[in-house]
């Protein structure tokens, strides 16, 4: 793979007209950059149950959560890779941004996902840098699809992965959410969406702690709280680690583009957390019924 | 084969030939400044452009036949976007960029028929004005590494005199586009008073910005530089001498103009509302 045997195939390919599609012109190019699993010719074993067995030693990125807030979008993400039961790494990114105006965060085999979420973000400033503007919000979210779907082999051999997706809308101002399969189908969600081991938890959480039309910092404490959540009943999750100072990665977006929170600043919102802990350690309770509605069980709609 | 050719004459008429269609078109300044590389250049089209990034610290600047220049600048994206993605972005270097440039058109020159009617440029944009990098390459494939500034184009000798003789190291963006324009609006050249905003493409490797340095200058941010630079520029008028420079002028515009002939039905003419100049040599 040197550079030359890359950069040595002009101009042809270079030169034709093409499309602006970084992922299509290293298909013509140089396939072999593509991340891609080795097909069934390839070095992983033909064996599904030794192939499976292989692909679940391999790290793997866990929980991401996402919330739109008000004038925008906040994703965060533990930062725990596990393999097995063995913690892989504590201080893994999985949250990315994807362009001025975009996060994407993944879930699931760590080598393609971060490999794949590299392509990614070429394929945007390529296209931006040939046409002259940005692809609309839809249409990013339409290109990391079908570059998921070109994983689809490599995920029958075990190496799953899903990202999640999600930006702010220029044209409507608002922030917007976007989860995948493995077989690349794409899906908006509304309000707040979570992936990967401890997602089942950390989406009940927000489920209570979500607001409609909530402030930035809100959105990124309620994500906090749904990270704590994962992590406490999620053991692939990594919770703040305070003796470390390893704390969830928090990115906003908004008009004013995507804004990585500082170390420091995650910190403050993931100790304030912890102190509320301290005292619930089961969190915020919720109420039972809506506070504005009449409480009292005799309000109950008849049976 | 009917007639023999000699290569030397063969060359000869390939050099003449993409030499004239490039004196006739209207200068382009790549310069260097505190504050990063500026590149200035007459162009009334909004939509296409003569100056673009590459890549996070280098630009491309050209002239020429807007299709031909057009296909080096994408092919230099994915050259760049691919090094890149194969290795690590800091291994992207404009002197890389360079030499794949000169590569590309020096066998264009050499295998076909008509060479490319395009002079361009790369830029690198360092942390100090002693890292910033610059090449300048010609159609027949010969690069050159310049200091302080560049100037592409038909007039770019004389340009290129005003630049020498005022030119110095360290200085700011706002004497720097004065200059530019200076330069630019002189003989043959088209005169200061058609150098409005409108008229012009400017865009700036921004030292300061991390990550992507690349901007342009538009809008209100360039009419105070251009109004700052029309007040402050009287001692140029001595360079706006008419004579011989003026007729020039006149022939530079319809020449630009008449060397479109694909322009007008070409590819890259779905802009053509956007200027009747634009199409074609982007002047």
């Amino acid at each position: 793979m040197g550079a030359d045997s890359y950069a040595g195939q002009f101009p042809g390919v270079y030169l034709s007209p093409g499309t602006s599609s970084f992922a299509d012109f290293l298909e013509a190019a140089a396939p072999g950059l593509l991340p891609r699993a080795p097909g069934a010719a390839g070095a992983l074993p033909s064996d599904g149950a030794a192939a499976l067995s292989l692909a679940r030693d391999l790290p793997h990125g866990t929980t991401i959560v996402a919330a739109a807030c008000e004038g925008g979008v906040i994703m965060a993400g533990d930062r725990r890779a596990t393999a097995g039961n063995m913690i892989m790494q504590r201080n893994i990114e999985k949250v990315f941004r994807s362009d001025e105006y975009s996060a994407v965060g993944m879930a699931g085999a760590a080598g393609v996902g971060i490999e794949l979420i590299r392509l990614f973000q070429v394929e945007l400033e390529h296209y931006e840098k040939l046409e002259g503007h940005a692809l609309s919000l839809d249409g990013k979210a339409n290109r990391l699809a079908s570059l998921v779907r070109g994983n689809l082999g490599g995920a029958m051999q075990g190496l799953v992965f899903v990202p999640l997706f999600c930006g702010y809308d220029e044209d409507t101002g608002v922030g917007r959410i976007f989860s995948y399969d493995v077989a690349g189908g794409r899906y908006e969600e509304h309000r707040f969406h979570a992936i990967g081991s401890g997602s089942v938890f950390a989406r009940g959480s927000l489920k209570k702690l979500y607001r409609d039309g909530m402030s930035a910092e809100d959105a990124v404490l309620a994500c906090m709280q749904a990270l704590y959540d994962a992590a406490d009943d999620d053991s692939a999750t990594g919770g703040p680690d305070v003796t470390r100072r390893i704390f969830p990665l928090v990115a906003t977006i908004t008009a004013d583009g995507y804004e990585r929170l500082t170390d420091d600043a995650a910190g403050e919102y993931a100790r304030t957390v912890i102190e509320s802990r301290l005292v619930d350690p089961d969190g915020p309770p919720a109420p039972l019924l809506p506070s504005n509605g009449n409480a009292a069980p005799g309000a109950l709609p008849p049976r | 084969m009917p007639f023999y050719v000699s290569p030397e004459q063969s060359m000869k008429d390939k050099a003449d030939y993409a030499r004239k269609a490039i004196a006739r078109i209207r200068s382009g300044v790549v310069i260097d400044c505190d504050d990063g590389i500026l590149f200035i250049a007459p162009n009334a089209s909004r939509a296409l452009r003569k100056f673009s990034e590459i890549y996070d610290r280098i630009a491309f600047a050209a002239v020429g036949r807007y299709n031909e220049f057009e296909n080096l600048r994408k092919a230099g994206v994915r050259y760049a976007d691919m090094t890149g993605f194969a290795y690590d972005r800091a291994d992207v270097t404009a002197r890389g960029l360079a030499n794949w440039y000169a590569q590309v058109l020096g066998t264009f020159f050499t295998d076909s028929p008509k060479p490319y009617e395009v002079e361009i440029v790369v830029a690198e944009v360092g942390k100090t004005e002693d890292d910033d990098e610059i090449y300048r390459i010609t159609f027949d494939g010969s690069v050159a590494d310049e200091h302080g500034f560049v100037v592409m184009g038909g007039q770019a000798d004389q340009v290129a005199g005003v630049l020498k003789e005022r030119y110095s190291d360290g200085m700011s963006l706002s004497d720097a586009f004065t200059l530019a324009i200076t330069a630019l609006a002189g003989p043959g050249n088209g005169d200061r008073a058609e150098l409005t905003a409108a008229q012009l493409e400017v865009a700036l490797l921004d030292r300061g910005r991390p990550h992507r340095a690349f901007r342009r200058l538009t809008g209100a941010r360039l009419e105070a530089l251009l109004s700052e630079a029309l007040s402050g520029g009287k001692k140029t008028e001595a360079i706006e001498d008419g004579g011989a420079g003026q007729s020039a002028a006149e022939e530079a515009a319809p020449q630009a103009g008449d060397g479109a002939p694909d322009g007008t039905n070409g590819p890259n003419n779905t802009n053509r509302a956007n200027g009747s100049e634009g199409a074609g040599d982007a002047e």
